[in-house]
């Protein structure tokens, strides 16, 4: 779907920080808050805009630091379907928290949280290895979270170190 | 037996006055947790990928001097860019300078061009440095004011009213700090006019070239039969953010050049090598960066645009740079009491507009070069500011009515 300036610019506001006001989107682009708010409603209804997540840095909070792991598998295409019904198998699972299609030395890539190793490592071997059209799979524990969607964790040294007042 | 220290000192320096912003900036360092739309660069950190070509520099060994004028390299880069966004050709080789910011290559233009006396316009309200520059240089500066009613936007005729027989240049500085006011060709092309006809040199400073918002740029070096007139002035402070590079560069005809070689060689040398090479990347690599730097202020201009004039400050809305200039003349107050009152009431920094040449007063230049959120909070901090002013003109009013 073709999106006009306008819509576009919205977007890309929300994308940074969807908790702002729509009065304040309506300033940005010279626009008025009705306006702005049918250009959100429609970006919503056509699923453009998918949900509004927070993005949060679980190994600050105790107790509720999640085990990650990326999972590569390979996987027997099926005829008419392709990748998708496979997919659609695992990505239904709750632990899996996203799934890609890959090209290269692998078919499917899938990040998936839990509580412990032993939970991650009975989601491959119980759940994932047994769907049938599955190969094979390799397993990578994350160590650490450095960037996320565009976000980098940690320390911010991004301060503002400007002089409070220049010509 | 040695005299007082002052008696040592140039009496031309002596003279100066201090700038109007140092004096505001003690005030509003010494008070915490400001929110400061005094600032005059941009929020943003230099992209990465300049400063790792820096580094990189560095780590390879880049530590000599640079021919005077800077690494060829970079004048090709500068000399293509100039030529792909403004349609303007310069030779890299003999015309175009590397300098340690574009206030360097002001500098070194007013010192190669002026004769003691010579007069050079300067625009108001108008950035603090380029009368001061003219004196130093043993010039004189001649501020032309410009009016609000237009949008700030310098004409024709108020040039020629301001003409003498020594009118030798005029510095133009277009979109303008402090008021963001943009000249578009037409307006351009007008002045170019009167600069034909009074025989005058231009100073073209084109630092927040990148940073339009509504219209393409147009450098006064590509109107008609105006680049033999023009130093254009530019470098990478504003568009890339690189304010503390100290990187800018001049273009100009040849024998304008040449002698501002001579001065680099007696003065700085050259600009710093390592840095150099950032600048190289900046041009090769990053204009997309500078393109959304450009969207994402562009935004918070509209934003701030309308919200002060929702507060009930009339503000126009500026073509360019990143500074808003309000009136505050309802107020009643002058813009320095009201800045220093805004401060102190609601810790909310702004430059008087006084400080930028007589026409400024009666106004305020906020820069929106800070976050939305800190934007959004001094709005509300503003508005407060407002009512507060309102509600004590109302008690004003009520007690003279009652007597």
């Amino acid at each position: 779907m073709r999106l006009s300036g306008e819509e576009l610019e919205v977007l890309s506001i929300l994308e940074e920080n969807h908790r702002i006001p729509v009065q304040d989107i309506a300033l940005m682009v010279n626009s008025s808050v009705e306006d702005v708010s049918a250009i959100i409603k429609k970006l919503e209804d056509e699923k453009i805009i998918v949900s509004y997540p927070a993005l949060i840095d679980w190994s600050k909070v105790a107790g509720e630091e999640n085990i990650v792991a990326m999972i590569d598998v390979k996987v027997t295409p099926k005829r008419g379907v392709g990748f998708d019904e496979v997919a659609e198998r695992i990505y239904r699972f709750p632990e899996v928290t996203s799934l890609y299609l890959m090209s290269g030395a692998y078919d499917l890539s899938i990040t998936i949280e839990g509580k412990t190793m032993s939970e991650i490592a009975r989601f491959v071997s119980e759940k994932l290895s047994t769907i049938d059209n599955v190969i094979s799979t390799t397993t990578h524990f994350m160590l650490k979270k450095y960037k996320h969607d565009g976000v980098i964790f940690g320390e911010n040294n991004d301060r503002d170190r400007r002089m409070v007042v220049s010509p | 037996m040695m005299k007082e220290h002052q008696h040592y000192l140039s009496g031309m320096v002596k003279e100066l006055k201090p700038s109007g912003i140092r004096k505001f900036f003690d005030l509003a360092a010494s008070i915490k947790g400001v929110i400061s739309l005094g600032v005059g660069e941009p929020d943003f950190i230099t992209p990465w990928s300049i400063r790792e070509a820096a580094i990189l520099s560095l780590e390879e060994g880049y530590t000599s001097y640079t021919a005077n004028p800077g690494l060829l390299e970079l004048r090709q880069e500068i000399s293509g860019y100039l030529n792909k966004r403004f349609g303007v050709q310069y030779n890299p080789v003999d015309q175009v300078i590397v300098t340690a910011g574009a206030s360097q290559a002001i500098d070194l233009t007013f010192r190669a061009i002026l004769n003691p006396g010579d007069e050079v316009l300067i625009i108001e309200p108008a950035f603090v440095s380029y009368a001061p520059l003219v004196t130093l240089a043993g010039g004189k500066p001649i501020p032309v004011s410009t009016h609000p009613s237009n949008g700030f936007k310098l004409t024709a005729e108020q040039i020629e009213n301001a003409i003498t027989t020594k009118t030798k240049a005029i510095l133009l500085c277009s979109p303008n700090n402090p008021t963001g006011t943009y000249l578009n060709k037409e307006e351009l092309t007008e002045i170019s006019r009167v600069v034909e006809k009074q025989d005058l040199l231009v100073i073209s400073d084109e630092i927040y070239a990148e940073l339009t918002y509504d219209d393409e740029y147009t450098s006064f070096a590509s109107i008609e039969g105006m680049y033999d007139r023009t130093i254009l002035i530019n470098g990478f402070s504003k568009g890339f953010a690189m304010t503390g590079w100290r990187l800018g560069f001049l273009a100009a005809p040849q024998p304008f050049t040449e002698q501002m070689v001579k001065i680099l060689q007696y003065t700085t040398m050259c600009a710093p090598h390592m840095l150099q090479h950032g600048a190289i990347e900046a041009l090769r690599n990053t204009y997309h960066e500078v393109e959304s730097m450009r969207r994402s202020y562009r935004r918070r201009r509209n934003y701030i645009v309308q919200s002060l004039n929702n507060i009930g400050l009339d503000c126009h809305t500026p073509g360019g740079a990143f500074y808003v200039f309000p009136s505050i003349k309802k107020t009643g107050l002058s813009s320095e009491q009201f800045a220093e009152e805004l401060l102190l009431a609601e810790k909310v920094a702004v430059v008087p507009g006084s400080a930028f040449g007589e026409s400024g007063e009666g106004y305020i230049r906020c820069s929106y070069a800070t976050s939305m959120e800190q934007l959004q909070e001094a709005m509300q901090r503003i508005k407060r500011f407002m009512d507060s002013l309102e509600s004590k003109e109302n008690r004003v009013q009520e007690l003279s009515t009652n007597n």
